[in-house]
């Protein structure tokens, strides 16, 4: 039900965007040198937090572009939106 | 007409404006402008229904959306019919039907009534206990028996013939309610300049200052009622407002993003309804919201508080004021408040008799009671009604002395004639779309109620809605509350007249001279849960109210418990010895008041409930007999009959046509993503099981893409134009997640590399045409392209023309058979389609669909992305270790694979499977099992993924996932299906052309 304000096009109806999981996940560069357990650490376990929380969504049905959103999980409020690379503003 | 109840003058009917309508097959009359409840008033009908558990007849309660007991079916013509509506709401018009629900055979004579004898052996919980065990027993006795005695309304069987609408809309503020505190905040926002919407699910605006009594409300000198006329007049005037009645607030979500539903025609008659949209859903985003929702009157919960002819005090005012109709002839009236005795005096002025006002209270010091001394009326101080008598209606109270501290009923027992009693318990505050908004409550331990008390979005709450009651509290509290929001510095001064009021107080449950247990006090009229019901479940143990709501049904009816609820949480607080504060409230959910489907649904229904996709070549199809596939979106040519076919026999014919002849395939709905740029090498190389860099220019090659989890995720083929751009095809279904995927890892994992990506699977359309006689077909069709194999080999593509069309032309083969793809522009697609239609009439060339090409490349052991796996299965399951490069150092999904799960050797593995029987055919889904026991459960180690009859092997042939499939090669399993076991052997995965000479036949 949210309005997501897209950094490169502005606010949209939530209906716009997809949701894409924990922001700030760094692919491992050399992940045959991880162990099992390093590797599902990585892949399965997901923080899902109750308050601010660092998420990326998709602007899917406008200009497809990957960003990332610092949302409180408990009330949906976004705090802030900033593209891939940046890092959030605190 | 009759309408012996109707008052010789007054409300706001139009009495020239007769109305005939049906009630439970009679008909009756009422006017213009009286709801189905004012007009069956009018005609004495307070009985209009059954009670949901105990089947005890109950009357119209209320005059509003609250309603709990008046619930009735609308009968329209063909077979159509609405189920649940209030008839407090319904607005009569010319050939309404309406009937009561819950009474079986009608509602003056109900054989479930029969309940209420034994309603002892009915308590709370009691469907939970008796019908918990057996379980199977659910299906098919219990819930059939429950449904049949519980009864709401029918629904319809019939298609909804009705036309709805959605419409989106933005707004600066947007006012909820139009009652004295929303029209305030109206007129005072539109001094922002702002664009306003003020919304009100009632056909008239005012709310209860609407049926307020004249002589002692004023605002500037004018009347209730003129006051409401003369300002929603210089509202109208105003363009920045949209005024919209009729129209309820169903759901406000997070970010002010509301749910409304008009009603449009529903008052109409029906010949004015024909071609209109009946309904419109509003979707409306807010910047701002004020609540002006009001307040709820409260019932008052003793024995026997539920017969028909017990009302809510506004609610017999206001059928009085606003509709000219008395709802008795000798009225009694049980209150803790003032407010009640403005009914009192407004009856009395009509010339209707008031025998009596019971007040728990000791006294009180307002102008109204006072008032009512003057004109005679009989005032019993501290005392409370504990009894009725009167089966289908009240004929008597007995009342009784209230004890000092209100825990007892003390002296004699007074009984009363009456046929009518008013109640008022006072008024809780309409805070449902507050909370449904993420907004915290607060009570007040003095006035007994919740109110609004925090709430993190732009939006406040005036009015009664707030806590705020008194006409002047409201208005004053409205306007400066709207200036404040809105920042404006214009003031209005409103010089309000209103009567002095006395305090209220509060008794959650009216003390009784019976013992406990012997009574029938309701707190939920419509579920049927009674104080009694609350009792036992605090009894059993349910502390959490979320629980005893559950367990009691209490406030989980249509009405969601806008009557009960309060009392609920009262009584529970006062036995369990909480405060109010501390026990919370049970969770309001959307809707506020019930929404059809219809309108949810909107226009998207039948063609427009989704979107269809159809191939370039799709008309040519139709023409041609085929019958459709849903592939997603997509209609896919599943097969095309001759004659007289049946879809078995029509594709055996396909598929033997196209290996022996030559067969057309409409391939248009792959997906295609068109890659370029420097690094569209090193791209696929990392999306890709498979090494890419070393692929020729103009070749072609398959490619198996993965999660990151190591399972198949989808499969194709991808040619290579040009040194920096290559051409991906994806599964029909897989076209739209696969590019997302590609574009997520360039922007999120590698923004570094220089790719880019476009979706052109709508651009191009894709012949497939395949066989023997395939080549001959091509050379026929296409200009300046050399077939010959040194030329033009397996894996391969070559540009060309078909006349002055530039096509795109691969060798690549899903059937295993020589086989061409032509890709052109998609406008062309249906001329290239019937080009090769009549180039291969002399070879015999046969359309084929879907069905034909699953069972082609399953001859070959090719596997369906979506058919042989679902998410669990890696490419080392499929046996197709061949496609995994060991020597690139990562891929989407490659350390996965390394997993210890992944790499177990007893997993489900990919395999081949031939019955005893070549005729017996196995059915896709079925079990398989190692050894068969008498009956399940049996250890189940696979399941088979495809199977088909193959003419061109002239027997049954079936793929399949199973544990440890690699090694059990020849060994014998079974299929247990419901009327025999099914002997399979497990073969090779490859049924036909192994060493794959077909290709280049
Ligand atoms: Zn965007």
């Amino acid at each position: 039900m949210f309005i997501i304000k897209c950094p490169y096009c502005g606010e949209r109806d939530h209906s716009e965007f997809n949701y894409g999981g924990e922001a700030h996940l760094v692919r491992p560069k050399q992940p045959t040198e991880l162990s099992d357990d390093q590797w599902a650490e990585y892949l399965f376990m997901k923080k899902n937090i109750k308050g601010l929380q660092y998420e990326r969504w998709n602007h899917s049905h406008g200009c497809r572009r990957w960003f990332n959103a610092a949302r409180d999980t408990s009330n949906d409020k976004i705090h802030s939106v900033y593209k891939i690379g940046e890092k959030p503003n605190k | 007409m009759t309408n012996e109840y109707r008052l010789s003058s007054g409300g706001q009917i139009n009495r020239s404006e007769s109305i005939s309508f049906k009630f439970n097959g009679k008909t009756l009359y009422g006017y213009k402008g009286d709801t189905l409840a004012s007009a069956l008033l009018a005609n004495g009908i307070h009985l209009v229904g059954r009670s949901f558990k105990y089947h005890r007849p109950r009357g119209i309660f209320t005059s509003g959306v609250e309603e709990p007991n008046a619930l009735v079916q609308i009968i329209k013509d063909k077979g159509k019919t609405d189920p649940n509506l209030r008839a407090t709401q319904i607005e009569i018009y010319e050939g309404l039907n309406a009937t009561s629900q819950n009474s079986w055979p009608s509602v003056n004579f109900d054989l479930g009534s029969i309940n209420n004898l034994f309603s002892p052996i009915i308590p709370a919980g009691f469907y939970y206990k008796t019908f918990m065990w057996p379980a199977s027993l659910w299906e098919n006795v219990y819930e059939y028996f429950i449904r049949k005695a519980a009864g709401l309304g029918k629904s319809p069987t019939k298609k909804d013939p009705d036309i709805y609408d959605h419409c989106y809309y933005h707004c600066e503020v947007l006012i909820v309610g139009a009652g004295p505190a929303g029209l305030i905040a109206a007129k005072t926002a539109l001094n922002s300049g702002k664009k306003v919407l003020l919304v009100d699910e009632r056909p008239n605006f005012g709310g209860n200052l609407n049926f307020s009594n004249k002589d002692y409300n004023k605002i500037n000198e004018l009347a209730p009622l003129e006051w409401i006329k003369k300002t929603c007049l210089e509202l109208q005037k105003n363009k920045n407002i949209k005024i919209l009645s009729r129209t309820s607030v169903a759901a406000y979500h997070n970010y002010n993003y509301l749910i409304m539903m008009q009603n449009l025609t529903d008052h109409l008659p029906d010949k004015d309804k024909k071609e209109k949209i009946r309904q419109r859903l509003w979707k409306v985003r807010a910047k701002k919201v004020i609540l002006a929702t009001g307040s709820i009157e409260r019932p008052m919960i003793f024995d026997c508080n539920d017969r028909p002819g017990i009302m809510l005090s506004s609610a017999v005012r206001k059928y009085a004021n606003t509709y000219g109709v008395k709802c008795g002839d000798n009225i009694s009236i049980f209150t803790n408040n003032d407010d009640a005795y403005e009914t009192a005096i407004t009856l009395h002025n009509k010339g209707v008799k008031v025998k009596s006002v019971i007040d728990i209270r000791e006294k009180s010091d307002g102008a109204l009671p006072k008032k009512c001394n003057e004109l005679g009326i009989k005032i019993h101080w501290k005392s409370a009604v504990i009894y009725t008598e009167g089966y289908k209606k009240i004929n008597k109270i007995h009342i009784m002395s209230l004890s000092k501290d209100n825990t007892n009923v003390v002296g004699n027992k007074l009984k009363i004639d009456c046929d009518l009693l008013c109640v008022s318990g006072g008024y809780t505050p309409a805070v449902h779309l507050f909370t449904q908004s993420g907004g915290k409550l607060d009570y007040n331990e003095k006035k007994h109620y919740f109110f609004p008390k925090k709430n993190t979005l732009n939006q406040i709450s005036v009015g009664s809605c707030n806590g705020t009651f008194g006409l002047k509290n409201i208005i004053s509290e409205a306007q400066e509350k709207t200036r404040e929001f809105l920042n404006i510095s214009e003031a209005e001064q409103f010089n309000i007249l209103e009567p002095e009021r006395g305090v209220f107080e509060n008794i959650w449950l009216i003390p009784s001279n019976k013992i406990s247990g012997k009574t029938k006090s309701f707190v939920d009229y419509q579920n049927d849960s009674t104080v009694n019901d609350i009792k036992l479940a605090l009894r059993e143990g349910f502390k959490s109210i979320e629980h005893v709501k559950r367990y009691t049904t209490t406030g989980m009816a249509t009405d969601q418990g806008k009557i009960a609820n309060m009392h609920a949480l009262g009584i529970i607080s006062e036995i369990t010895n909480t405060k109010l504060g501390e026990l919370g409230t049970t969770t309001f959910r959307p809707p506020y008041s019930p929404i059809t489907f219809g309108a949810l649904v909107g226009r998207n229904v039948g063609q427009f409930f989704d979107i269809t996709r159809k191939t370039p070549m799709h008309d040519w199809h139709e023409k041609n007999n085929a019958k459709f596939e849903d592939v997603g979106q997509w209609k896919r040519a599943w097969y095309y009959t001759l004659g007289n076919e049946n879809m078995y026999d029509a594709v055996q014919r396909e598929s033997k046509a196209a290996r022996t002849k030559a067969g057309i395939l409409d391939a248009s709905t792959l997906g295609k993503i068109d890659i370029q740029g420097s690094d569209a090498s090193e791209f696929l190389n990392r999306v890709y099981t498979n090494a890419w860099s070393k692929l020729a220019i103009g070749k072609c090659r398959y490619g198996l893409m993965l999660n990151e989890d190591g399972m198949v995720y989808d499969d194709g083929v991808t040619t290579r134009l040009n040194e920096n751009h290559y051409i991906m095809t994806t599964t029909t279904g897989g076209a739209a997640t696969v590019m997302s995927k590609l574009e997520d890892f360039l922007q999120t994992e590698w923004p570094e590399l220089k790719v880019y990506l476009t979706s052109v699977t709508d651009h191009f359309a894709t012949v497939s045409v395949c066989g023997p006689h395939s080549k001959k077909i091509l050379e026929k069709v296409t200009q300046n392209i050399d077939y010959s194999d040194s030329n033009f080999p397996h894996m391969s593509f070559k540009n060309g023309l078909i006349d002055k069309i530039k096509c795109r032309v691969m060798r690549i083969s899903f059937t295993g058979e020589l086989s061409y793809e032509i890709n052109v522009q998609a406008n062309y697609g249906q001329s290239v389609w019937e080009k090769c239609m009549a180039a291969g009439k002399e070879y015999g060339i046969t359309p084929y669909g879907t069905e034909a090409m699953h069972l082609l490349r399953a001859e070959k052991g090719f596997i369906i992305v979506g058919q042989e796996t679902d998410g669990t299965v890696t490419p080392v399951d499929l046996q197709m270790d061949w496609i995994v490069s060991k020597k690139k150092y990562d891929f989407i999904g490659k350390r996965s694979l390394y997993r210890s799960d992944t790499m177990r050797e007893d997993r489900k593995q990919y395999v081949g499977l031939l019955t005893n029987d070549p005729k017996e055919i196995l059915e896709e889904g079925a079990q398989i099992v190692a050894e068969v026991k008498n009956k399940p459960p049996m250890n189940m180690i696979g399941h088979v993924t495809s199977s088909y009859y193959s003419p061109n092997l002239n027997k049954s042939i079936a793929l399949a996932v199973v544990k440890n499939g690699k090694k059990l090669k020849g060994k014998k399993l079974y299929v247990p299906m419901p009327n025999k076991t099914i002997e399979v052997i497990v073969s090779d995965t490859i049924f036909l052309d192994k060493e794959g000479k077909r290709l280049n036949a």
